[in-house]
Order: structure tokens, then C-alpha cells, then sequence
């Protein structure tokens, strides 16, 4: 019962839009955002429309990245991080484009947004359930690129490498897709949008993948990777402050 | 209409005044570089043009701060015209650094940390303006566009320290840089006098279209309302 009483507190919290730069998370924050995770996957697991497109998706872009870079098997080993990452990032996009086109759509949006709870959950969860959803493309893609490119992939570094960098890009992609989804041509805005500002994050992981699959000395890469984490502090900060102000109705 | 105000047309013609003088300065006054020769003369305004880039995404980045606080309209206004002002000097300063680039690099571009991380910055704001015109509720738009200028300007402070961080060719005129880069030169006193003047003779320029953008942009406004009021 106390999961009850709990979100209708906030209620009284809510119009302090003023406290909005230097609110910070409650529990209650918490529990909601996990609510809208799991109703996000359990809807996922009845309809399989998102990640099952998403896995055929990825596997036809990198055929079609095989034939249309006449890839031979030294071209293959220089590209390889770089088609990864292409793939991932188009992959994400069309994951991105969904993540609240399909709440406003189904006009379940207007529900999340009455609900008594702090703005940032719907963020967090909306960016966890994204963030979810592309690692299980990942998880997929991953390994079947590692058996048509012949490159062994699964070292601890990369695998982390691939999590950061894909956590970078759900983070700026979750604030844009808010965005784009009331714009007029959405499709075609989040990656016009979201390109540009995502960047810094995809050019610094497929710098330090690359490195990691040539095998070249940690320290030539560090900087890369350290560019990595700190875009995911800097942008989850700032997705953190902005958010409220994007689902303002 | 209103017509223009008398400090903004006084504004205007000082403006115009200091550009013929910084002209005069950086073709006659400024001494020739011995190594690089006439081309680099563009440098007072290829540096003056990136400097008002910069200056004036900070502005959209501030003033979209203050929008998102204070709901007042007049800060949008100069969000827009701060950002398309940014934007054309940003493209100015990018061609003059490609017209020195081509004879002392032989190349007219080359993806150096500088120039993408430039190239980063053109293609955020012009995504800017794309967002402004894509949504077409007047409130949205403003909120949404706040929001994105202060995403955007991340790209800023990582274009300004790109040369100061990262390995590149690209020369750090002011203060110490990579003895890799090429093109770098020491100036002399004239030079230092050129260049802060075109900086400032910029900077000016940026206020002045500015201001005119504002006022474009509340007649603009004034024009939509009227036509909403009589039209329908």
C-alpha cells in the first residue's frame, strides 16, 4: 500500500518548476521510471515490433555495407569498428524514432504525463527501456558480424567500449526524440537533430574500437575513451536539467 | 512600421565607418609576413569571424537559458538572431581558413581535430535552425529551440580548445600550441594592433545585425499578429 501513498506526495512537489535546475531523484522517482521500463518491455514482449525489425534491420545494413565496400579481408579488419558503429547508430535512430512516437500515437502519453510523478522519471525510464532494447540488437549483431567479418569481438574492453558509447547515444537521443516527435516531418528530424550532437560520442568509440581490434597500446586510446565517459556525464547532466522543459503541456 | 531608431542608425554607420578602417589596416597598416606572404592577410578576419561565431552561439546559449526561466519573448528573439548571425559568420571564418589553408597546407581542407570539430559546430546550428522551422506552435518552437541551443553549444568550448588539446595541424596564433602545427608565425605589434581591431570592429557588426535581426524578427511578429487578427 505504501507504493501508493508515496508518488501522490510528490504531487504537492510537482508545480515547483523553479526547484527544477537542482531537484534530485527520490526513490519514488526511481520506482516510477522502472515502472515505465517494465511496461515498456512487457508491451515489447507481446508485440516484438521494435527489436525483432531492429535485428533484421542491422543484418541487412551490414550486407549491404559488405557489397557496397567490395570488402576483401585486410579491408575488412581496418573498416570493421567503423561498420559496427554505422550500423548500431542507424539501428538506434530507428529505435529512437519509436520510443515516443509510440506513446503519442496510441495517445498513452497524456496518461504518462498526468501521472503524479516527477518529470525526470518518464526521461530515465523512457532512456533505460531505448538504452535495453538496443543492446539486445547489439547482442544479436555482434556475434553474427563476428562470424561473416571473421573478427573475434568478445574482449571485456570492446564489449564495454560498445555499452558506453551506445549509452551516450541513447542519452542525447532520448532528449532529441521528445523533440522530433513534435516536429513535422519526425522521422527525418531526430537524425538531423541528433547526428550532429552525437558526434563527439560515436567519432571517440569507433576511435578507441578500432584501437582495440588493431591491438595499439592503451595509452594511444585513452584519451578517446575518457572522451567517451565524460559525454556521458555531460549530456546525461544536461538531459537531466532540460528535460522538464520539453514535456511542459 | 516603425522606423528604425536613431542609435540604431548612428550604430549602423559606425559600424560601416570601423569595417573601412579595419580594411585599410589589415592591407596597408598590417606589415607583409615574410614565410606566408599576402595570404595571410586573411587571418585578422578569418580569426575576427570565427571569434563572432563563437560569441554569438554563446549568446543563443545564454539568453535560451534566461528564455527557459523567464517565458519572456524578447529573449527568443535574440536566440534566433544570434544563432543566424553565428551560423554566416562561422561559414565566413571556415571559407577564409580554407582559401589560407589551400597554398600553405595545399589543401583546402583536411579532417584535422580543428576543422571537424568546426564542421561539428556548422552542422548543430543549422540542425538549430532546421528544429525552428519544423514545429509550428510559436510556444513549442520557442521552448524546443531554448532546449537545442543549449544541447548545441557543448560543440563550442570543444571547437575553441581543439587546437590546445588535440594533435593538429592547425596553428594557436595567441598563446603556445603543438610545434607540429604549420602555418604558425610570431606577429608583430602592427599585426597585434590589426587583429584586435578587427576583433573589435567584429564584434561591433555583431551587435549591429543583431539588433537589426530583433527588430526584423518583433516586426515579423507584429506582421502575424495583424494578419491572425484581420484575415480570419
Amino acid at each position: 500500500m505504501d507504493n501508493i501513498s508515496e508518488p501522490l506526495q510528490s504531487v504537492s512537489t510537482l508545480p515547483d518548476v523553479s526547484a527544477a535546475i537542482v531537484k534530485t531523484p527520490t526513490p519514488g522517482t526511481l520506482r516510477a521510471a522502472f515502472a515505465i521500463v517494465w511496461k515498456d518491455i512487457a508491451a515489447e514482449l507481446r508485440s516484438k515490433e521494435i527489436v525483432t525489425a531492429l535485428i533484421v534491420f542491422s543484418l541487412l545494413v551490414i550486407v549491404i555495407f559488405n557489397f557496397a565496400l567490395q570488402l576483401d579481408r585486410t579491408a575488412r579488419e581496418n573498416v570493421a569498428a567503423g561498420v559496427l558503429w554505422v550500423t548500431f547508430i542507424f539501428a538506434a535512430t530507428l529505435g529512437l524514432n519509436r520510443t515516443f512516437a509510440s506513446e503519442i500515437d496510441r495517445g498513452s502519453f497524456d496518461g504518462l504525463l498526468l501521472a503524479p510523478v516527477d518529470r525526470s522519471a518518464i526521461f530515465f525510464g523512457k532512456l533505460i527501456s531505448t538504452f535495453v532494447f538496443i543492446l539486445l540488437v547489439e547482442l544479436v549483431v555482434i556475434p553474427v558480424f563476428s562470424v561473416l567479418y571473421g573478427i573475434a569481438l568478445f574482449e571485456p574492453l570492446f564489449l564495454l567500449v560498445v555499452v558506453l558509447g551506445t549509452l551516450g547515444y541513447a542519452i542525447v537521443g532520448t532528449l532529441l526524440a521528445a523533440m522530433a516527435v513534435h516536429t513535422r516531418a519526425r522521422e527525418v528530424m531526430l537524425p538531423v537533430l541528433l547526428f550532429p550532437v552525437s558526434l563527439p560520442v560515436v567519432l571517440a568509440a569507433v576511435r578507441v574500437s578500432q584501437g582495440l581490434l588493431a591491438g595499439v597500446e592503451w595509452s594511444r586510446i585513452s584519451a578517446a575513451f575518457s572522451l567517451v565517459v565524460t559525454y556521458n556525464v555531460i549530456f546525461l547532466a544536461i538531459a537531466y536539467m532540460t528535460f522538464d522543459y520539453l514535456v511542459e503541456e | 512600421m516603425e522606423p528604425a531608431s536613431r542609435n540604431l542608425r548612428t550604430l549602423t554607420y559606425i559600424s560601416a565607418a570601423l569595417f573601412l578602417v579595419s580594411l585599410y589596416m589589415v592591407f596597408f597598416y598590417a606589415p607583409l609576413e615574410v614565410v606566408m606572404g599576402q595570404v595571410q592577410r586573411v587571418f585578422y578576419y578569418h580569426v575576427s569571424s570565427l571569434w563572432v561565431g563563437m560569441l554569438a552561439f554563446l549568446v543563443t546559449f545564454i539568453v535560451g537559458i534566461i528564455y527557459l526561466r523567464t517565458g519572456n519573448l524578447k529573449w527568443d528573439r535574440i536566440a534566433v538572431g544570434s544563432a543566424e548571425i553565428g551560423l554566416v559568420f562561422t561559414i565566413m571564418g571556415t571559407a577564409g581558413g580554407a582559401i589560407w589553408a589551400r597554398p600553405i597546407w595545399n589543401t583546402w581542407w583536411t579532417w584535422d581535430p580543428r576543422l571537424t570539430t568546426t564542421t561539428i559546430m556548422l552542422l548543430l546550428y543549422v540542425a538549430y535552425l532546421m528544429l525552428r522551422q519544423g514545429i509550428d506552435d510559436p510556444e513549442r518552437r520557442r521552448r524546443f529551440a531554448s532546449v537545442y541551443g543549449i544541447v548545441a553549444f557543448v560543440s563550442v568550448p570543444l571547437t575553441f580548445f581543439a587546437i590546445r588539446i588535440w594533435r593538429t595541424i592547425h596553428p594557436v596564433v595567441i598563446g603556445t600550441g603543438d610545434p607540429e602545427a604549420e602555418g604558425g608565425f610570431n606577429m608583430t605589434p602592427r599585426m597585434v594592433q590589426t587583429l584586435l581591431f578587427s576583433f573589435f570592429t567584429f564584434t561591433l557588426l555583431y551587435i549591429t545585425l543583431l539588433w537589426h535581426r530583433v527588430r526584423l524578427e518583433r516586426l515579423s511578429e507584429h506582421m502575424a499578429a495583424l494578419r491572425a487578427k484581420f484575415v480570419s
